[in-house]
């Protein structure tokens, strides 16, 4: 044979790594750009805030910066690690990369959204300083939570020992794990930005209405992330549950299909969930006093567009359990 | 050992693999219009808090219109994986 199986092990750490860093960066990039964009808009109209905007513009980038640093760390330890030579070591490498990079995209995005609203706010609203960088900075953690959620999967994969693991459906299951919560971090990152910017915005407008906007923002942000939360499911249960030996290609097929389902699946009901938390945080602001019918409308609109992620956890339950 | 990988094999994990792509592709569509819908719906409250009844409902009567291809999308999920 002519590659052994060190050849194949390095072949998979330097394009996972590429994957984790070229996919990492896509996210961050343009969340910060918007940021920037947003910050010198803001100064450019009110110069004498130029220092507390410049400052607030940094930490929001510093933020968002975050998921790509993770994506960074996943790349340099695919790089320079010495892995155990074991054919299943090269389903991992790949996976944990791919996770990693997908998950980094959607958070980056989002938390560039409520960093620039605060500092557009900043200049609207100096006196909201402080209350707008509280929120930015709760805002944009939210958004980060499904690429830390990615990171958990990828680190997992990287520590685990798949030894002894029959490699015929188990290779399978490592890949959707990883393309599972890869694709899933990139909508509930958006959405969880677009939820926070418009609370950034509603509190600049309307500083009175703090309050029931933050909790709104919350709430919103919360549901947002469910989808993420069934895809790191997914990913546990496809590394966690130990499979029967298989000769046959079915099987893996679908576990691996398991993972595409609810990774893709995800991407959709929770972007579509960050507009309506959006709108309902920003019609809070404008009418304080239709905080429960707003609040109300906000919740069924989202469980209705939920329901599309649940339909793929219950495919990928099937998946995995049933065929 | 002798090669057990058979045509029934492959066109099964052909419709797996299909039913994957069909429920995960076709649930992004219906989740972001079904949020713009609800998005809208929001916005018409807050401008126009008396009709809120008539405005949930228009939204609830729009969104299931909007759920109907994920709801294809799990039909032929469920097709794939237990009848064809």
């Amino acid at each position: 044979m002519p590659y052994d199986i060190q050849t194949w092990v390095k072949v998979a750490a330097f394009s996972g790594g590429g994957m984790a860093m070229g996919f990492g960066a896509i996210g961050a990039a343009i969340g910060e750009g918007h940021t920037a964009a947003c910050a010198n808009e803001a100064i450019s109209r009110n110069t004498k805030l130029s220092g507390d905007i410049f400052k607030a513009m940094l930490v929001g980038q510093a933020i968002a910066e975050s998921s790509s640093i993770f994506a960074l760390v996943i790349a340099m330890m695919l790089l320079f690690t010495k892995f155990p030579e074991h054919v299943l070591t090269v389903p991992v490498l790949f996976g944990a990369g791919l996770c990693m990079g997908l998950g980094a995209i959607g958070a980056g995005v989002g938390a560039g959204y409520p960093a620039g609203s605060c500092c557009t706010g900043m200049a609207r609203q100096p006196a909201m300083s402080g209350r707008l960088s509280t929120n930015m900075l709760i805002g944009s953690a939210v958004c980060q939570t499904p690429a830390i959620f990615s990171l958990v999967v990828s680190f997992i994969l990287l520590f685990t020992d798949f030894s002894k693991s029959p490699v015929s459906p188990t290779w399978a299951a490592i890949l959707g794990a990883g393309i599972a919560s890869g694709f899933g971090a990139i909508g509930s990152g958006l959405g969880g930005g677009l939820v926070a910017e418009a609370s950034c915005d509603g509190i600049s407008r309307q500083p009175e209405t703090t309050t029931q906007v933050t909790n709104v923002m919350l709430l919103g942000q919360a549901v947002t992330q469910t989808t993420a939360i069934y895809a790191l499911l997914v990913s546990f249960i496809l590394m966690f549950k130990t499979f029967p030996e298989t000769h046959l290609l079915a099987p893996p097929m679908a576990l691996l299909s398991a993972g595409i389902c609810m990774g893709i699946g995800a991407i959709g009901p929770a972007i579509g969930e960050g507009f309506a938390g959006k709108s309902a945080v920003a019609w809070i602001a404008r009418n304080q006093y239709q905080v429960a019918d707003l609040t109300r409308v906000m919740l069924v609109g989202q469980a209705v567009a939920e329901s599309t992620g649940i339909y793929s956890l219950v495919i990928a339950l099937i998946l995995i359990f049933v065929v | 050992m002798a090669d057990p990988i058979t045509g029934a094999d492959i066109v099964k994990a052909a419709a797996y693999i299909g039913a994957g792509i069909a429920m995960g592709f076709g649930a992004i569509g219906p989740g972001v219009g079904e949020g713009i819908t609800a998005s809208k719906a929001c916005e018409a409250i807050g401008k126009n808090p008396k009709e809120a009844g008539l405005l949930t409902r228009t939204m609830l009567v729009g969104q299931a219109v909007a759920e109907s291809t994920g709801i294809y999308s799990l039909v032929i999920a469920l097709l794939l994986l237990f009848v064809v």
